[in-house]
């Protein structure tokens, strides 16, 4: 069975976000890949093929817009893929060590799933959240931000028990939620 | 401080608005947005028309927000009028800039406000249709619109007759994948479209032909909510703020090793203490540079004539760099310049669309691997003046402005942090991080 089979209304609803034709049709390219990468944890050759033929156009097509972007995976990820930021301001506020730890820790590298299935791991480039680094991305879930050694532990201990992302309670604090990194927390 | 115009947000004249509801509790809602004075301006707008739009906006000096700081106002005005083709306004949401995270919270917090910016954009440029373009990774942005957007069409704010004023307009969201590149807007359209990011070739610039060919024009969600606040409050209010050619306020940010990093709402013309003395509590480390504006803005020394230096176009540009996005970044003097700037310059290489030769060859292919040479201590005499003969032949080059963004800052960087350079080449000594390494 395609994946798209049973998802016809949410098709039709991004259709209907675009132009009526054949080039409007396109821009539905980039919601499905994303579809499929939420569910599934990657595109695999098959899913290409059938976007591809529900768009009208080639798999090498697909492929190609899907290898643009860094979001999109061309293998299988775990169930939470974690993307670490090594842009500037999170590698000053100690992105490397922690992406280090990470690597210590799961005895994985990009690439690779742990043997439990539940991480792959992956050092992005600026998540746009620079005042609370270094911040880590779990799929595609709000940031974890300001995550520390010991923020990072009791996130992979929470994950690992099964718990939601948003049950799980992180030491310290990130001061003003919205505005200000506070001193609590961070590099 | 009482007389003339206002340059520091500590001139009792001063008064968030762009920011003002951001961290309120449920301020993304559409009560809490009618309930302080929401889509008024919209109906202002509506009734004063068009043309008034675009004078006000003009007038008021608003330049984009987005980095390049071209004048929004005269950006509007080159839209063609009575095509009768659609026309479309396109909301450039995806801040990847390294330093920048200002539109964020304006989305999280504030969503209503940009989609009354839209359409005010909309009444200024014959549009009936918008696309807001945000980046992926930005989650709870992108919820928080689609609900916001879907509380405005279902109380009249948003499609047929917006609130009986026979204005129509449709609103979507389109989300990135993960691309710096979509911050280019002709590259941002053919995301849009499905298409892989590459910048297209202007002209046709895309006010003629843009979006699936349509006239389009394509601001910064800054520049949007601005206007709002233009259009409601008048132009010569926003002018009352900020210097002769840089004419309101910022939001300006902060990152870097400071004591209350984050996003501080103040006139243009504030200066860089202010900034990071009086509101982010002063660096908690030494710094050697600071990045005025994104990563891709020189860096400039950290010393008493920067910090006394106003922020404003004008001024920063007199000191070597650029205003950028105003997300300021501190550079510890714990970390090589060589570094800071390998970490810059693997950013831009990974974020090359691989277009044009230049920036694929030039930036992702020598001048990464030429700090990879460095940093790991294996540079050679005659490397720097190399890393130099490379920007020379890749700045003003390239197919767009990535690869020159790639250059501004190490060119900065030698300019006032050459000695670092040299002593990692001629010592042959690594650097001492060695965390811009690819992972």
């Amino acid at each position: 069975m395609g994946f798209f089979d049973d998802k016809q209304a949410w098709l039709g609803e991004v259709f209907a976000q675009y132009p009526a034709t054949p080039e409007g049709r396109r821009s539905a390219l980039m919601p499905m890949l994303r579809r499929v990468q939420q569910e599934e944890g990657w595109i695999s050759p098959e899913r290409q093929e059938e976007i591809a033929q529900i768009l009208e156009t080639t798999t090498t097509e697909v492929a190609g817009v899907m290898s643009f972007y860094s979001y999109y995976q061309a293998l299988p990820t775990g169930q939470y893929h974690l993307q670490v930021c090594a842009t500037l301001s999170c590698a000053i506020g100690g992105g490397d060590e922690l992406w280090d730890e990470l690597v210590n820790e799961l005895q994985i590298l990009r690439g690779d799933v742990s043997d439990d299935g539940l991480f792959s791991i992956q050092k992005v480039e600026c998540l746009g959240s620079c005042h609370t680094a270094p911040v880590v991305q779990v799929n595609d879930e709000p940031y974890l931000e300001c995550v520390t050694k010991a923020r990072l532990h009791a996130l992979l201990q929470g994950l690992r028990q099964g718990k939601r992302l948003e049950e799980i309670v992180l030491p310290g604090k990130v001061g003003h939620v919205v505005h200000n990194r506070g001193d609590e927390v961070g590099a | 401080m009482s007389s003339g115009p206002i340059v520091s947000g500590k001139d009792p004249r001063f008064e968030a608005t762009l920011y003002k509801h951001v961290g309120q509790p449920g301020s993304w809602t559409l009560g809490y947005y009618l309930a302080n004075g929401g889509y008024q301006a919209l109906r202002k707008a509506i009734q004063q028309g068009q043309d008034w739009v675009i004078d006000e906006v003009k007038k008021s000096g608003l330049r984009g927000r987005g980095g390049a700081g071209f004048p929004t106002g005269m950006k509007w005005s080159f839209m063609p009028k009575n095509t009768g083709k659609q026309h479309y306004i396109v909301c450039n949401a995806d801040e990847s800039e390294p330093g920048s995270f200002k539109d964020r919270y304006l989305m999280e917090d504030d969503p209503h406000q940009l989609i009354e910016g839209m359409m005010i954009a909309g009444v200024g440029i014959q549009a009936n249709k918008g696309y807001i373009y945000v980046r992926g990774e930005y989650r709870r942005a992108y919820d928080r619109l689609a609900a916001a957007i879907q509380e405005a069409y279902s109380q009249g704010y948003l499609g047929q007759d917006v609130m009986g004023t026979g204005f129509s307009f449709d609103l979507y969201v389109h989300r990135g994948a993960g691309a710096y590149i979509c911050g280019e807007e002709t590259a941002l359209m053919n995301s849009l479209e499905g298409l892989r990011a590459n910048p297209r070739m202007k002209p046709p610039f895309p006010a003629q032909a843009g979006l699936w060919g349509m006239p389009t024009t394509i601001n910064n969600v800054e520049s949007l909510c601005s206007a709002v606040h233009i259009v409601q409050r008048g132009a010569d209010w926003f002018a009352s703020m900020g210097t002769e050619k840089s004419k309101g306020h910022k939001l300006f940010q902060v990152s870097g090793p400071f004591k209350r990093p984050g996003v501080y709402e103040l006139p243009l013309g504030t200066t860089f203490r202010e900034l990071l003395f009086d509101y982010a509590g002063g660096p908690t480390e030494p710094i050697q540079a600071l990045i005025p504006g994104g990563s891709s803005c020189p860096p400039l020394p950290w010393n008493d004539e920067i910090l006394d230096t106003p922020m404003d176009y004008e001024s920063i540009s007199a000191k070597g760099s650029l205003l950028g996005t105003g997300g300021v970044i501190g550079i510890p003097t714990s970390m090589s310049m060589v570094d800071a700037m390998w970490n810059v310059t693997r950013f831009y290489g990974h974020e090359s669309c691989g277009k044009c030769t230049p920036c694929r060859e030039g930036v992702s292919g020598w001048m990464v691997s030429l700090f990879e040479k460095m940093g790991t201590g294996q540079g050679q005499k005659g490397d720097v003046e190399l890393l130099e003969n490379m920007l020379d032949q890749i700045e003003g080059r390239s197919f767009c402005a990535l690869a020159d963004a790639a250059c501004w800052p190490v060119r900065g960087s030698l300019k006032h942090f050459r000695n670092q350079f040299v002593d990692v080449v001629e010592k042959g000594k690594p650097v001492e991080r060695m965390g811009s390494r690819w992972g």
